[in-house]
């Protein structure tokens, strides 16, 4: 594509959308497909006809629209107003009222404070573009960021705008995503590749999902943009096979990319070529894992091998491989097009720009939510997620998945950053933010996260095989009233083995929950340890042990 | 040469589940990195990975058979046992453990008399588990026969799975 | 040796040696007569790193690395028996002796056993974790040999000697985890497996127990390994 042909469908899809002085924007992501959001659809396309407004009004769906528990949501005239719960019996009015007042009993008011705290950078289009039409991407100049990375800049030049803005990977790590960059274009290899991955594994995470359901054009953009950067000619998305309708989705934007070479042999017409294919995890949560994805790619089980070497030297096929998580990907088109200081210029000394979080748990606005770096966790807890269900008292904000932390109240306060997050025993994790109350019991918690480890254990070293086998046991038993304090002691000893012996990342970090839960909520365990209760009333208590023989 | 084998005569419908594997095979060059795509296509295919699979595609890819078979059960997407009728899925996320997992496990193992990772009796219906399937926003979440529904008690699973099996909501008789 | 292989000098255990650059930490030390525990590490064949008993100290590297898989750098100081790693490497031996069953009193391998004599040279004299003993199965329809899953460590030696050495790829790893076990072809009797050649390779090289030669009775299965850096060789020779 010419920059020409760029402008003519770009404009003539936004006349099109001008054309159409109403509109109303469904949210199609799985949250909302969930609760029938299709079935809503339909009912107001079909109404639109029935009221005769067709001619004026268009119905299109989008993607995610943020608060997911309070779905489905519609979204009237680019924002006007959102509506939240709508039903099938809702759509007459819905279409009576489009060029008149809201329906007052279905609108979130817009300045409600889950909208006010959130800057969005990496969701930039998210329920605003239909993520099945890349005309409705054009509109919005999608691809006009690498259109102008092939024809203006060179390779070094990106990579600077990328240390630049001080971007750090997205996936957990907080890896400075500029430096993984220039190190790929260094290593020296006959071919590279650009890996995306969209294994998200941690449960209570769903970042990822939401937003190749949403914008997968911006993934792909971004993964082209950083091949060119690197000097790579194929990439690979590996996704979860449990996320069909985002592989849908991602599929159907790839042919359409091809199709618009956009993607494929010389994109733009310039000398750059880049394909990039899907390729489906299986349910392995050790595949988040750089060396283990890549171990899957190549078709073997997931196991993880000692690094160095890294996969930037030493990757997919032994071939220098850039490895990026979806938002990762997803922030680069809006750094190349505002350039580096607008991204440096959100967040903190140390940790640049935005990140979405995947709210969930005993809050009341659950959903996908994107906040500038730094904020605090008051903020989120209950100014964006409005606080505790029913009137409970909090407990705990679960952050970074099996790899994290419980943090407790008197952190809430703590700006939210990779250092600070790792200063309260947690980690930033891929952004999955789980809110507990009083009645959930912190060792249950980590047994549950325990449980997880153990059953998504490799199995290659024996600390993280034997080593979560063996703290599972014991959480149990804490759990079921039936430790002493010696067990207790025994769980911190092996915490302490998982951490500096265990080969990946997964063993390394499996000690985390218990950790944290001990630090801070140490006398939930001495409850079930030496008073036999739990104070949540969550575990069943079982004191008289069975005799081991 | 498969291909214009089964091109040649009638063949019953259950042949075309093989040509979608070998499309996919083929579509990767039958390399031995397509392993675990071509895996995913025998589950698309035939529901489960069956052994008379297995030795197919470790003799079409020059793949091993150990270790197709370490591939096969490495990862837990994949199954080796034949799925009941239905199949529903809970979620055992952390959002969905913490919002009441553990009271849908119940229920269903008291009124369909089949535990976690299992299919009852009469083939009628399986009850599988999955890490995590990013409905977390609407925990707890199940997919039952594909669709994803959120935000459920343990009344409403008995409800969605005896409508399924056609079984209203009845406990079984032990 | 050409011209162009360039020597790299570092310390270990403050000792000055000097290395072949792409030499592993591991391969430098055994060179020098410098001992570094480990279980899955066998001359000949591929390294794996899942042991985690060579696990060196390395200045200025926080995390500690697997001696057999990291490559020496110039000047580069490692330790290999801080208290601090002697202390580990004895967590992990306990971990290894309470996964399976190690009773040694009634193992074939009895005297002649890789994990019986670390534990003797960490020094391991009891075992503080809870022992999870799972009845696992012994594997006797193949004609000579045996397979007894309760005294496997899951070093991966015999699947990496059947593949890489001997070309069968007969044995691989099913599940993963605490689950993991050993397997020929599909998970079927070793004597019903149509890819084993019968050579004992994966027998010989086996750390423990867990493969022995059928007839054998407590402490009479010892094992003879000198055949595979040899072989090794040859077949690097032959590529």
């Amino acid at each position: 594509m010419t920059p020409e042909e760029f402008k003519k469908i770009g404009d003539a899809h936004r006349k099109k959308r001008k054309d159409f002085p109403n509109n109303i924007n469904v949210c199609t992501a799985a949250g909302c497909v969930s609760l029938h959001s299709e079935k809503v659809k339909e009912a107001l396309e079909g109404e639109v006809k029935k009221q005769e407004k067709h001619k004026t009004c268009r119905v299109s769906g989008t993607g995610c629209l943020g608060p997911c528990a309070s779905g489905p949501l519609v979204s009237i005239n680019d924002g006007q107003a959102l509506y939240a719960g709508v039903t099938t019996d809702d759509v007459p009015e819905i279409v009576n009222n489009i060029d008149k007042n809201p329906v007052k009993r279905l609108v979130v008011p817009p300045d409600t404070p889950f909208f006010a705290h959130q800057k969005r950078v990496a969701l930039e289009h998210c329920g605003k573009t239909d993520p099945e039409s890349l005309n409705d991407y054009l509109a919005m100049d999608g691809y006009q960021a690498l259109y102008d990375t092939l024809t203006t800049m060179s390779p070094l030049e990106v990579i600077e705008v990328m240390v630049n803005s001080g971007l750090r990977g997205r996936g957990g790590g907080g890896y400075p995503a500029g430096l993984k960059w220039s190190t790929v274009e260094k290593a020296v290899g006959e071919k590279k590749y650009v890996v995306c991955n969209a294994d998200e594994g941690d449960p209570g995470a769903f970042m990822d999902r939401s937003m190749l359901e949403s914008d997968p054009h911006s993934v792909l953009e971004g993964m082209a943009v950083a091949a060119y950067a690197v000097g790579a000619s194929q990439g690979y998305v590996y996704i979860r096979g449990e996320y069909p309708l985002a592989i849908k989705r991602l599929r159907n934007a790839i042919r359409q990319a091809e199709k618009s070479n956009l993607l494929g042999k010389h994109i733009c017409e310039t000398p750059f070529s880049f394909d990039v294919d899907i390729r489906l995890g299986a349910g392995a949560f050790v595949c988040g894992e750089e060396t283990a994805l890549i171990a899957s790619i190549e078709g073997h089980r997931g196991i993880p091998r000692p690094r160095p070497p890294y996969p930037a030297e030493y990757g997919l096929w032994g071939c220098p491989t850039l490895i990026n998580n979806v938002e990762t990907f997803a922030n680069v088109t809006p750094i190349i097009r505002n350039g580096a200081d607008f991204f440096a210029g959100i967040g903190t000394e140390k940790s640049k720009g935005t990140k979405v979080f995947a709210l969930a748990g005993s809050i009341k606005n659950t959903g996908l939510i994107e906040v500038p770096m730094g904020i605090s966790l008051r903020e989120i807890v209950y100014d964006i997620g409005g606080g505790i269900i029913e009137g409970r008292k909090f407990k705990a904000v679960q952050t970074g998945g099996p790899s994290g932390g419980c943090i407790p109240e008197e952190y809430l306060d703590m700006p939210v950053d990779y250092e600070s997050l790792a200063k309260a025993g947690s980690i930033m994790g891929s952004g999955g933010m789980i809110v507990m109350d009083e009645t959930s019991c912190m060792v249950d918690v980590a047994k549950y996260f325990m449980d997880f480890c153990r059953t998504e254990s490799c199995g290659k070293c024996v600390p993280c095989r034997v080593g979560t086998a063996q703290m599972h046991n014991i959480l149990t038993n804490i759990s079921r009233g039936q430790a002493s304090m010696h067990e207790l002691q025994l769980l911190e000893e092996l915490c302490d083995v998982l951490k500096h012996t265990s080969l990946c990342g997964l063993g390394q970090t499996a000690a985390n929950p218990v950790l944290s839960t001990i630090r801070f909520f140490r006398d939930e365990y001495i409850a079930h340890i030496t008073h036999k209760t739990c104070p949540a009333g969550v575990c069943t208590i079982e004191p008289e042990k069975e005799t081991v023989s | 040469m498969v291909v214009q084998e089964q091109k040649t005569g009638e063949k019953p419908k259950k042949d075309n589940r093989r040509k979608l594997v070998d499309a996919t095979m083929r579509r990767h060059g039958h390399s031995s990195y397509a392993l675990i795509e071509t895996l995913h296509t025998v589950q698309e295919a035939y529901g489960y990975l069956d052994e008379e699979n297995l030795k197919y595609v470790a003799r079409a890819l020059r793949v091993p058979l150990s270790k197709v078979y370490g591939v096969a059960t490495f990862y837990h997407f994949f199954t080796l046992k034949p799925q009941g009728e239905h199949t529903t899925v809970i979620c055992t996320g952390t959002a969905c453990y913490i919002k009441g997992v553990p009271a849908i496990f119940k229920a269903i193992r008291e009124h369909f008399d089949v535990e976690p990772g299992e299919t009852t009796r009469d083939g009628q219906l399986s009850v599988l588990t999955a890490r995590c399937i990013g409905s977390c926003g609407l925990a707890p979440a199940m997919v039952f026969d594909g669709e994803i529904a959120g935000l459920l008690k343990p009344g409403d699973v008995v409800e969605r799975i005896g409508g399924l099996i056609g079984n209203h909501g009845e406990a079984i008789k032990r | 040796m050409s011209a162009s292989v360039k020597i790299k000098t570092l310390t270990i255990d403050d000792r000055h040696v000097g290395a072949r650059e792409n030499q592993t930490i591991l391969e430098v030390a055994r060179e020098n007569g410098i001992e570094i525990p480990s279980l899955c590490y066998i001359d000949g064949l591929s390294a794996h790193g899942g042991c985690r008993l060579c696990l060196v100290e390395v200045t200025g590297i926080p995390q500690l690395l697997p001696a057999c898989m990291t490559v020496v750098e110039e000047r580069m100081e490692v330790s290999t028996q801080s208290e601090r790693l002697r202390k580990l490497r004895k967590n992990i031996l306990e971990l290894y002796f309470s996964e399976r069953n190690h009773v040694c009193s009634v193992c074939v391998s009895n005297g002649n056993c890789e994990l019986q004599d670390m534990a003797g040279e960490t020094g391991m004299d009891h075992v503080h974790f809870p022992y999870l003993y799972p009845d696992l199965g012994v594997d006797i329809t193949h004609e000579r040999f045996a397979m007894d899953d309760n005294r496997c460590i899951m070093c991966t030696r015999c699947v990496r000697v059947c593949d890489e050495i001997e070309g069968a790829h007969t044995l691989d790893i099913k599940d993963r985890g605490i689950e993991t076990r050993i397997i020929t072809d599909l998970d079927q009797n070793w004597g019903d497996s149509e890819t084993c050649t019968l050579c004992g390779k994966c027998v010989h090289v086996c750390p423990t127990g867990a493969l022995f030669e059928k007839g054998k009775s407590v402490g009479e299965m010892s094992k003879r390994r000198q055949f595979l850096p040899y072989l090794a060789l040859m077949r690097e020779e032959k590529r």
